[in-house]
């Protein structure tokens, strides 16, 4: 158990840790500043802090020049259409590894996360084409359809490590009281694995939400989201600061608060159970 | 009703054979025990029944009807698991509830039959809680809740009160008892503990590696154990086995007496041997004595409080009408 | 543990995601493959309808040869390998920073970890705009301020900035994962190193670097895996110039931007094998973890 540690070394411990929080935090602390700035105080020489005259003005000028209210509207889209699609899908595949394991079961686990490992350049060509092919090019479903498959085996597994907890015999017990498959899932094995569920998804909108090769490779105008209205800040716009801040604060901002709530689910899902 | 019936029913996982060919009828109202020590086969044999798990080849029979291939929910059994596998998220009259609404049945239906297993169950007061907020012994009674409001052909109880303290096994025990002669209804009650199985049994299943070492009422097992096995499984304490020589005094390759069956004396009797350990329980007493005739020692039950010393000398009598005698096989010889 | 209608109903509902996934994978796999050995080149008329002259392992040579190859390779390695070296060392001495008691352990903390969530390419443009642009930015202010020149970062240091970029983005990564094992690491163990009179130092290299050693692994495959395929942040700051070209981007250049499609799937060949080498010791590890 945690011993007691001197006052001097806690306080030395707490200044040592907080200034490096606050250093690694800094550019998102500066970001989310200097997007309340003008223009001209944003490239004010000394830099300024907290003495300016605060403004919105940013936001409204971002908003309208680049409708960044469809971007964020494509970002939800896709990123949790995805996440809603690959958990249907993962769903049953992650019960049945779980509740009904074979020899197989660990080999094509395996394998799906291996599909994971696939360096997306490696298929970019073959998947424009096939996108050419059925008009998904700039659509959201396609996107939602990619995003959902590069995702799909991070889904199946956080389940099924979520679902390997729940005790069988509960499962059992229902069939025992007559439920169907469907109705097993549906009311016992899905209400007891809501949490394991609920962290999984939030997750997966996170990795989707920033997913940033194939949402700039696959979209144009239409269903790019804020992944790709970002990229559109590269150049020249890129030299407004108090603008880009504006626009990397709203781009950020929704999926920053997802990501404080799901932080200790992060780790389980993204070393895919190996660590606890 | 409820009448049951394996006919040649065998199980293997992969290559092993857990249970080799086994028939078995339980008849309607009966309360039924498999007992025998983990690993025996018991809980696969009620798992089978259960129908979750397939048997391998053979015929299982409720009512006349092949149930081989039925699932579990359309067999008409209900089962009460040893981790009682309550809804954790569901309250203690959803959980009664469940294998009613699966059922369809209608509202009303539903809430009487609660109402009536909550008060046969003492659970009237909890049924809005949560099977978290309730003790070992309530959520025992819901999981039974759960299994009797379906007015199932028969009971399938797994262990169940392995997970309760001491104390309260005694007194579930009897409301298990309490409900058998209530209900009148089928139950298959699977234990490795073979004092529930006594005192709870109208006919005990003793099982070893998948094979049915004996059937037969409590009695009959304790009176005329059929080998060596049931000699030594049924009874506490355990029978004492004496082989070699003393043996063949009496015909046999070995010979069994129980611990009440044995007189014990300071001054004369048929075997001698000095006191070890003594177990005071108030009602009776048991020595451990070491005598000539067995390596190990035996096991002397006197009635009463006694006491003798550690390495006192005592005279030990068989009551030979008590003496059970048993082949080369481990068999029952008379 | 089942039932025949329970295992046939478990093949059932595991078919969608593995049928897909199959898919997923073979379909785009055998198109690389296929276009790898052929010249295809939609901008000077090849095409499909017309069909696409085999040229064997041409493109293969063609792509190791290229004098943009080998100095890929380089940055590359530099690129994973900086960033790995810089979050794991930071990594563990993080993790065990956040594991002492302090006050606002639980701020720090999302203080810390904020940057994961961080959109790469709002990350990469914050660092290039904000803070290493070299007029404008942090940095410039800090150096002029002790009176220093400012340095062009992404030009004159580009490969080094990228790998402080991407660092900044994987560090909560590694902190996090570093941390969660720390945690488990049983205290009566360093207690009776304690005991034993081990000074801090040698508790450290012989109890707690021995037990962070399954996740440290952990960090670098995966890193390596995900770093491997960096894009955005190259995307959006360099453009792959200054000698920020990695594998990744070489290839997309080849297929995108000179629309040298063969040589693209070529150099998507050697990429998926190179994935797989890592990959091979990933599944091992978290194979291993399976069966326990």
């Amino acid at each position: 158990m945690a011993r007691a540690v001197t006052p001097q070394r806690k306080i030395l411990t707490t200044l040592v840790a907080w200034i490096i929080g606050l250093l690694i935090f800094f550019p998102i602390f500066w970001t989310i500043l200097t997007s309340f700035k003008t223009e001209a105080q944003a490239i004010n020489d000394p830099p300024l802090f907290l003495f300016f005259d605060w403004t919105l003005e940013n936001y409204a000028v971002v908003q309208e020049r680049s409708d960044y209210m469809r971007f964020l509207w494509n970002s939800v889209i896709i990123a949790g259409g995805s996440t809603l699609l690959g958990v249907l899908i993962a769903v049953p595949a992650a019960w049945s590894m779980a509740f009904v394991p074979s020899r197989r079961t660990k080999d094509i686990l395996l394998w799906m996360l291996s599909t994971k490992m696939l360096p997306a350049v490696g298929v970019l060509y073959p998947i424009s084409l096939l996108f050419v092919e059925f008009n998904l090019l700039d659509t959201r479903i396609g996107l939602i359809v990619v995003l959902m498959l590069i995702n799909l085996p991070i889904i199946v597994w956080m389940l099924y490590t979520y679902f390997r907890e729940i005790p069988g015999e509960i499962l059992e017990a229902a069939r025992m009281d007559g439920a169907t498959l469907k109705e097993e899932i549906l009311y016992v094995l899905t209400p007891m694995a809501i949490p394991g569920i609920a962290s999984t998804v939030l997750l997966n909108i996170i990795l989707a939400w920033n997913e940033a090769f194939w949402t700039l490779n696959l979209t144009a105008a239409q269903a790019a989201p804020l992944t790709a209205f970002i990229a559109s800040y590269s150049s020249p716009e890129g030299l407004f600061f108090a603008k880009l801040s504006a626009a990397s604060t709203m781009a950020i901002a929704p999926i920053l608060i997802l990501g404080w709530f799901s932080q200790k689910q992060l780790v389980r899902g993204l070393t895919f159970g190996a660590v606890k | 009703m409820g009448r049951i019936q394996l006919k040649s029913v065998t199980k293997s996982f992969g290559d092993v054979q857990v249970i080799p060919p086994l028939d078995l009828t339980i008849e309607d109202g009966e309360f039924t025990v498999f007992v025998g020590p983990s690993g025996c086969g018991k809980s696969t044999l009620l798992r089978l029944i259960a129908g979750l798990e397939d048997i391998t080849t053979g015929h299982i029979e409720i009512d006349g009807k092949d149930a081989t291939d039925l699932v579990p929910a359309k067999r008409g059994l209900a089962m009460v698991f040893q981790s009682y596998a309550l809804y954790p998220h569901m309250s203690v009259r959803k959980n009664i509830a469940f294998p009613l609404k699966m059922a369809k049945m209608d509202k009303a239906e539903i809430d009487r039959r609660i109402e009536a297993a909550a008060s046969v169950l003492n659970l009237t007061d909890y049924l809005d809680r949560r099977p978290g907020q309730l003790s070992g012994g309530q959520r025992q009674r819901v999981a039974i809740g759960r299994a009797i409001v379906r007015e199932p052909a028969a009971f399938l109880f797994d262990e169940p009160l392995s997970n309760l303290d001491a104390a309260l096994r005694v007194g579930m025990r009897l409301e298990i008892s309490e409900l058998h002669k209530r209900l009148a209804t089928t139950m298959i009650y699977v234990t490795h503990d073979q004092v529930e199985a006594m005192t709870m049994a109208d006919k005990i299943v003793v099982l070893q590696a998948g094979v049915i070492e004996q059937v037969g009422s409590p009695l009959e097992l304790y009176q005329r154990p059929r080998n060596t096995f049931v000699a030594g499984f049924i009874g506490s304490p355990k029978m004492n086995l004496i082989t070699g020589a003393e043996a063949q005094k009496h015909d046999a390759t070995t010979i069994g007496i129980r611990p009440e069956h044995i007189e014990i004396s300071q001054t004369e009797g048929v075997w001698k041997g000095k006191i070890g350990v003594s177990e005071h329980l108030g009602s009776d007493t048991f020595f451990h004595i070491q005598t000539d005739v067995s390596k190990e020692p035996l096991t002397v039950r006197a009635a009463g409080e006694m006491s003798l010393g550690y390495g006192a000398e005592v005279y030990l009598s068989p009551r030979t009408e008590h003496l059970h005698r048993f082949d080369a096989q481990g068999l029952r010889l008379g | 543990m089942a039932t025949k209608a329970s295992r046939s109903a478990a093949r059932v509902m595991m078919a969608p995601a593995v049928v897909l996934l199959l898919g997923w994978m073979l379909v785009p796999l055998t198109m690389t493959l296929y276009f790898s050995f052929k010249k295809y080149l939609p901008m000077r008329g090849d095409s499909l309808e017309n069909g696409l002259d085999w040229v064997g392992f041409e493109n293969y040579t063609r792509f190791i040869s290229s004098s943009a190859f080998w100095p890929s390779v380089q940055t590359t390695l530099v690129m994973v390998g900086g960033v790995l070296a810089i979050t794991v060392i930071l990594g563990i001495l993080l993790a065990i920073l956040l594991d002492q008691p302090f006050w606002g352990q639980g701020v720090v903390r999302i203080l810390v970890i904020a940057p994961f969530f961080v959109m790469p390419t709002v990350s990469a443009l914050v660092w290039k705009n904000m803070l290493m642009d070299p007029v404008n930015g942090i940095f410039a202010h800090l150096w002029r301020f002790f009176g220093a020149d400012p340095v062009s970062w992404l030009s004159d240091a580009s490969l080094s900035s990228i790998i402080l970029i991407v660092s900044w983005q994987w560090l909560p990564f590694a902190t996090l994962i570093l941390l969660t094992a720390i945690q488990s690491l049983d205290s009566e163990q360093l207690e009776a190193a304690e005991m034993d009179g081990a000074p801090p130092l040698s508790r450290f290299w012989h109890i707690i670097l021995p037990h962070l050693s399954r996740a440290i692994t952990i960090v670098i495959l995966i890193q390596t895996i995900f770093l491997l395929s960096i894009f955005a942040e190259i995307f959006v700051t360099t453009g792959g110039a200054f000698g920020t070209r990695t594998l990744t981007y070489l290839i997309f250049q080849r297929v995108v931007d000179s629309q040298n499609i063969g040589l693209g799937s070529a150099g998507g060949v050697y990429a998926i094998i190179l994935a797989n080498i890592v990959a091979i010791f990933l599944m091992r590890i978290v194979g291993k973890n399976l069966d326990a």
